[in-house]
């Protein structure tokens, strides 16, 4: 088949957007880079909006009455509408934050500030009795922000299990999402396993029992087309870094009803209403959400980021990673000695590939690899319990992005090859 | 290639035959040490032999065991790291670990002092990976730990 016919998209001339991809590592290889999971590199475009923010419009925004002020708060407005558009959502749904961690963190501060916030919170209240629900695939950052929540409330922590396959282990829905339960906090793509969850499903039994849903979008925002309605879930958060945007900034989108209703996390500048020495008032959403002269560079950056995805089109980039995807499921898979953590059909899946190669540890694997120019994430990709359940203490993982070739693929198995030949294992 | 200065045949060599690699008994305390970044993991035991009435840093490391899980350069570092160090007094074991910590953060521009470090000498290509220092040290600081965990439970039993 030919590469139009797979999917794929024209490389060359992307890569030609990413000056990073150009250079060489170790010693004059070129640059393979299959981290994207971690952090994806930046296309010119996005550079080139933020610099021109910093050389044209820099102001602090929502203060002052300055040419500059006005320009800089437009500039971080018609972003906020731009990354919304992004993901099918209004404006006023959007708050940003520092990246997809401090969003989460965001809801669940509020849910345990609702125990001492008005009656107009009251919908978010948990304690003893109540129950969050997780999965057993989480990331730590959708993990740990409500083991903190159920230590703070007495409420309890319960937790989807996952199947040998990799995928969401759904036999005990009905009892797991129950009339105790009070959010169900998921990822939508897993960072390790690249398992895409049946959102839908979930979300509809959490609903029958009035629970929220919030979906870690991290992972899958950036690599296909997201509608925030369609999939039906009440929060959704995700990070700018992670979708060829800057650091620094990252989204938390919610029903604008929820916003509402939610009392703040971190409180100060901007936020506010009316402030009295006694006490003060917040401002509506999504100012509330966003004390502190915020990241408007990164803001304009992010914005970028999405155009240069709208152009290029979510469906074509999910095609493209698809289609290495599949490419890499077979051919990484076929080495002899590998096995590979997640499911092992490109359906429902998306372009995280972790693997274990018998008799070399991940950091050995990672170590050749690096050594050939080859960067992949080595670890437990903070998902550390998601690696006890596979008996794994860590794994070798590749990810990929609308940047990546056949080519990548192919000098990832050889690497792996390498690795092996040089600790002697199996399948050399 | 580069990975031959990092993998040094002593480091391969220690890493497929572990020397001194299971837990012992007798012993006065044991350690548990996890690097949070891989999960990788050692469980190390001290056993100390007083050289006069008190046990201290003049006494002598009779044994040093431990169980592990991790990559070459981890196991590799607690073979060579318990060659070093059985035998030795706790003090010269302090300069020992002293001298290797400061050759693991010399990013690869140590010169090591071979008739101190011996085999740890070959650590010194790892240096020069920032990721990897952390994979070297693991066993000594849950020797350092366990030890001093050993000083302190002897000082408790005298007084």
């Amino acid at each position: 088949m030919t590469a139009r016919e797979l999917g794929l998209l024209d490389v060359d001339a992307i890569r030609a957007d990413f000056p990073i991809l150009a250079r060489t590592v170790r010693d004059g290889r070129p640059l393979v880079y299959l981290d994207s999971g971690a952090t994806s590199q930046k296309p010119r475009q996005v550079l080139d909006a933020e610099r021109e923010f910093y050389e044209r419009h820099n102001a602090a925004v929502h203060r002052g009455a300055h040419q500059l002020a006005e320009e800089a708060t437009d500039a971080y407005e018609g972003a906020r509408e731009t990354i919304a558009a992004f993901i099918s959502a209004r404006a006023d749904e959007v708050v940003f934050t520092k990246n997809a961690t401090e969003a989460i963190n965001l809801v669940a501060y509020a849910m345990s500030n609702a125990a001492t916030a008005g009656d107009y919170a009251s919908r978010f209240r948990v304690g003893p009795g109540d129950e969050v629900v997780v999965t057993e695939m989480e990331h730590h950052a959708n993990l740990v922000p409500w083991q903190e929540l159920c230590r703070r409330t007495g409420a309890t922590l319960r937790w989807f299990g996952v199947t040998d396959e990799g995928r969401l282990d759904l036999s005990d829905l009905d009892g797991l999402v129950n009339e105790r339960t009070r959010i169900v906090a998921l990822t939508h793509q897993s960072n390790v396993l690249g398992t895409v969850n049946p959102v839908e499903a979930i979300a509809a039994r959490a609903h029958e029992v009035g629970a929220l849903v919030l979906l870690d979008g991290a992972q899958s925002v950036p690599h296909m087309p997201v509608d925030v309605r369609a999939l039906d879930a009440d929060f959704m958060v995700f990070s700018g870094h992670k979708m060829l945007g800057p650091n620094g900034i990252g989204v938390l989108w919610a029903r604008p009803e929820l916003l509402a209703a939610m009392p703040p996390f971190i409180s100060g500048g901007s936020m506010i209403g009316v402030v009295h020495m006694e006490e003060s008032t917040w401002a509506d959403p999504p100012q509330r959400f966003e004390a502190g002269v915020p990241m408007a560079p990164q803001a304009v950056g992010l914005a970028a980021a999405c155009d240069y995805l709208d152009a290029i089109g979510m469906d074509n980039v999910l095609a493209h990673e698809h289609a290495l995807t599949e490419y890499a499921l077979k051919h990484v898979g076929a080495i002899e000695g590998v096995r590979i953590v997640g499911p092992a059909e490109a359906e429902a899946r998306g372009g995280a590939v972790s693997f274990v190669v018998d008799g070399i540890h991940p950091h050995d694997v990672g170590q050749v690899l690096d050594d050939r120019g080859v960067a992949v994430r080595v670890g437990h990709h903070c998902a550390w319990p998601l690696h006890r359940r596979y008996r794994a203490v860590a794994t070798t993982r590749a990810s990929f992005y609308l940047y990546n070739s056949l080519a990548d693929v192919d000098a990832l198995v050889e690497g792996i090859r390498a690795a092996q030949r040089f600790f002697g294992t199996a399948g050399s | 290639m580069r990975l031959d200065a990092m993998y040094q045949e002593i480091i391969l060599d220690h890493y497929r035959n572990p020397h001194h690699k299971g837990l012992r008994d007798p012993y006065d305390a044991e350690a548990h040490h996890i690097n949070p970044t891989c999960g990788d993991e050692v469980t190390l035991r001290v056993a100390l032999t007083a050289a006069g009435g008190e046990v201290d840093g003049s006494a002598t490391v009779a044994d040093v065991s431990y169980d592990s899980m991790g990559c070459s350069i981890s196991q590799a570092s607690a073979s060579i790291m318990t060659d070093l160090l059985i035998g030795k007094t706790v003090d010269e074991g302090m300069r020992v670990l002293e001298e290797f910590t400061e050759l693991m953060h010399s990013k690869g521009q140590g010169e090591p002092d071979e008739d101190v470090l011996e085999d740890a000498v070959a650590f010194a290509g790892v240096s020069k990976y920032p990721a990897r220092i952390k994979c070297a040290l693991l066993a000594w600081m849950a020797w350092k730990d366990a030890t001093v965990k050993s000083l302190a439970t002897h000082e408790e039993e005298a007084s």
